[in-house]
């Protein structure tokens, strides 16, 4: 099986795992414990923590670990509407559920909340924020790049507007890490979310990197852990595995902008030859993410036929590959809902092969073609 | 468990946390090497054996309490179920009233979550138990409003380790038409529980107590009659919309397996850590003025809670390093107010503040209690005999009479 698939989640590398075996068995205590067990579980979190922070150029004291991206951005959310009772949210209209459904959540609480579209090739326009939600927007999440299209935002130009108004800025660079580069500093932005799983690190950790101007509430109270922002007893093997990630997502990236970049292309002519149409073809894009639909093709069955040949694909996101619902993303570009109903998504990882994506463009032309002489037949 | 390699202490703070079994890591491993796969992927076989495998662990966790896989939610662990179930359950039942109910003693995670609704416009009574630790089932009616909505109270308190009467406090609870929430993180795999005659709506569970990994747990959500939450974690609408989030298999499967032990082997283990504890006891309480803090009878095996008179809590802990132990809860022992736990037994300062809990289990060896117990009374011997005020307690001095001097 090739596994075609790395933006739901990645295979664990054996470096990682090599690091957080010992957290597994021998090494057990509870970070909160005062003898030497828990100081040694103590002290492994702050290098972990470190090496976080470093992946992403921010002070250590800004990481918070979280148990999942879909936990950053909840807490992002209900801490800002805790701390802020007059907020107005806004959000670009691709943003993954865990942005959208928090911040949905909020209206009957009643706040202000504005769902901001994005253009026809995915990208999102300051200046396609209505004039009279811009006066009183407070707070912006915009991803920094595309679970599903891949497309990577401006976001360094978000976020100074953002700054110049005042309004306080959060991205999901959930996607974008490892992939491209993430500055924290830089960005000079209010809060980021990150996860461990989309970079070769294990499930059920991530992070929310928070700049200390802003006041947050806690979003689960208990123990006081995460200097009270996120209680709960420290996952600290995922921690460590984290932390090595992270610190090997900058070698990644590189390979990513190199190698695997190249390897899109190719796959991404033979889509084009095929007739298949790549959505956000010319925006500036994740060297990894190919986000494509075939007319008179459906998409589910393409999907299944690639699968028994031994190809993992997906369709939409993970998060919603089990309803049939077209891609939220895709409609609110403004895609045709039977082109959006065909969507499939390739993600390619760190370490797909040249010879991978051979087989898989070999497969394809076999089976497009195939699907489209039975199409023929039913017409 | 003495572990040679690092020469680490002898480990007696399984409340705090447990090792993960041998056997639940060697299940685990394979979840984040080769079967890494997403169980929200539902279009190939990574996504399919991810899926199977949680919902395998999802029926051991049902098993061990005897419930109904449907009714088990996962969390990244106790603290998120017992955030999850309060105001998740009060949030949903707000029309019917305002008012929760818990215990003193509870666990940090459920106080400052109740704490949290008050904030929110809910009343809430922190009710004090009896000096054993255990809740007056008649003081508890009377608390009972007709705006109560929500009660909490833990099966099996971390740091005294008695064993609440859930029953009773449920029946009270339904014929009051009161949610009833339970955590128990302290008690799976040492107390039975059977959901199936337990009046209880929502239950909270941690891997990490029970030799499963840490950063997973999960919440109980009775179908019959159905209990409704309102979700905390909005997003893919993962676990039936009430949780959302990447499920991380390995640690499912861990937990899963840690259960499924659990199930197995809790009868006769218990009988061997009842012994332990039974040796233990007895050894400790050789030592002069010492008081065990909790029921001794509706107690776990694994807990003894003991305040040695005289002796200064800083200076115990420091003297007996070659074991780890907790004084009050580990996740505020890096504070050294007394423990809020025994202050609400009625304990005075001095004795909350020179109790160290003993917390055992499944890799505790019978040489591990015989060298606690001669490591215990070496050193209480020494700091004694610096202790001006065991001086004169053994002179007959009545130290409650004494008047001290200001300074």
């Amino acid at each position: 099986m090739i596994y075609l698939d790395n933006n739901a989640t990645t295979a664990l590398h054996p470096e990682v795992l090599k690091e957080m075996l010992p957290f597994l068995t021998s090494q057990h205590g509870n970070p909160a414990s005062n003898h030497t067990f828990g100081r040694n579980a103590h002290t492994a979190i702050e290098e972990a923590r470190e090496k976080v922070a470093i992946s992403v150029n921010a002070h250590p004291s800004q990481v918070i670990f979280t148990s999942s991206g879909t936990e950053s951005n909840n807490t992002i959310i209900n801490g800002i509407a805790k701390a802020y009772p007059d907020s107005h949210f806004g959000f670009s209209s691709i943003e993954h559920p865990c942005i959208s459904e928090p911040i949905k959540s909020l209206v009957h609480q009643g706040f202000m909340v504005s769902e901001i579209p994005v253009d026809s090739n995915g990208i999102f326009n300051v200046s396609d924020i209505p004039d009279e939600k811009r006066q009183s927007l407070t707070f912006l999440s915009v991803m920094m790049a595309n679970n599903e299209t891949g497309v990577i935002q401006n976001i360094s130009e978000i976020a100074n507007w953002a700054r110049e108004n005042k309004i306080q800025f959060h991205t999901d660079a959930v996607q974008a890490l490892g992939k491209i580069k993430v500055d924290f500093e830089a960005l000079d932005i209010d809060a980021m979310t990150i996860s461990s799983h989309k970079i070769y690190g294990p499930q059920g950790i991530a992070a929310l990197i928070v700049n200390k101007k802003i006041d947050l509430s806690p979003f689960m109270q208990g123990g006081g852990q995460e200097k009270g922002l996120r209680s709960g007893t420290e996952n600290i093997a995922a921690i460590i595995g984290f932390g090595k990630a992270c610190e090997r997502s900058n070698q990644n990236r590189v390979r990513f902008e190199q190698n695997i970049n190249l390897l899109k292309l190719t796959l991404e002519k033979a889509l084009i030859e095929l007739g298949a149409i790549i959505f956000c073809e010319n925006s500036r894009r994740l060297s990894n993410t190919t986000f494509f639909s075939f007319k008179n093709i459906d998409g589910s069955t393409l999907l299944t036929a690639l699968d028994r040949k031994g190809f993992a694909i997906a369709s939409g996101s993970a998060c919603s590959s089990n309803n049939s619902e077209p891609s939220h993303v895709l409609l609110s570009m403004g895609v045709d809902l039977d082109l959006a109903q065909g969507a499939l998504r390739v993600s390619l990882g760190v370490e797909t092969t040249e010879n991978e994506i051979n087989d898989f463009i070999e497969t394809l032309k076999n089976e497009v073609n195939r699907l489209k002489q039975l199409t023929a037949v039913a017409a | 468990m003495k572990n040679k390699l690092y020469d680490m202490p002898i480990y007696m703070d399984y409340s705090a946390t447990t090792p993960v079994d041998p056997r639940v890591a060697e299940k685990m491993i394979p979840f984040i090497t080769e079967d890494f796969g997403n169980p929200a992927s539902r279009s190939h076989p990574y996504g399919w054996t991810a899926e199977k495998a949680v919902e395998n662990a999802r029926k051991e966790i049902a098993l061990l309490v005897n419930a109904d896989p449907r009714e088990i939610v996962w969390t990244s662990g106790a603290t998120e179920s017992n955030n999850l179930a309060i105001k998740g359950a009060s949030n949903f039942y707000s029309k019917k009233g305002k008012h929760i109910i818990t215990l003193a003693t509870e666990h940090k995670a459920v106080i400052d979550a109740v704490r949290e609704c008050e904030r929110n416009g809910y009343e809430a009574t922190y009710m004090e138990p009896e000096p054993n630790g255990l809740l007056d089932i008649e003081k508890f009616k009377s608390t009972i409003r007709p705006d109560t909505v929500l009660v909490s109270v833990m099966l099996v308190n971390n740091e005294i380790g008695v064993i609440q009467d859930i029953k009773a406090i449920g029946d009270i609870c339904r014929e009051n038409n009161i949610i009833f929430h339970v955590d128990a993180a302290q008690a799976t795999g040492k107390v039975k529980i059977d959901l199936e005659t337990l009046p209880v709506d929502l239950m909270s569970f941690s891997a990490h107590k029970t030799y499963g990994p840490k950063g997973v747990g999960a919440l109980y959500v009775r179908r019959k009659p159905r209990i409704r939450i309102e979700p905390q974690m909005h997003g893919g609408g993962h676990e039936r919309g009430m949780r959302s989030g990447t499920l991380a298999t390995h640690q499912i499967v861990g937990m899963g397996e840690a259960f499924r032990i659990a199930r197995e082997e809790m009868d006769e283990e218990n009988n061997r850590i009842e012994n332990l504890q039974a040796k233990l006891l007895k050894g400790l309480t050789e030592i002069e003025e010492t008081y065990i803090n909790g029921d001794l009878e509706k107690r776990v095996p694994h807990n003894l809670n003991i305040s040695f008179n005289y002796v200064e809590g800083e200076s115990l802990i420091m003297a007996i390093k070659g074991i780890a132990v907790s004084s009050g809860s580990a996740c505020t022992s890096a504070s050294l107010e007394p423990s809020y736990v025994l202050r609400a037994l009625g304990r005075s300062d001095e004795l909350a503040h020179s109790s160290i809990r003993f917390s055992i289990g499944r890799f505790t060896t019978e040489s591990d209690v015989e060298f606690t117990i001669a490591l215990l009374k070496e050193k209480i011997d020494k700091l004694r005999e610096l202790s001006p005020l065991w001086e004169m307690f053994k002179d007959g001095v009545d130290l409650e009479k004494v008047e001290w001097a200001e300074h």
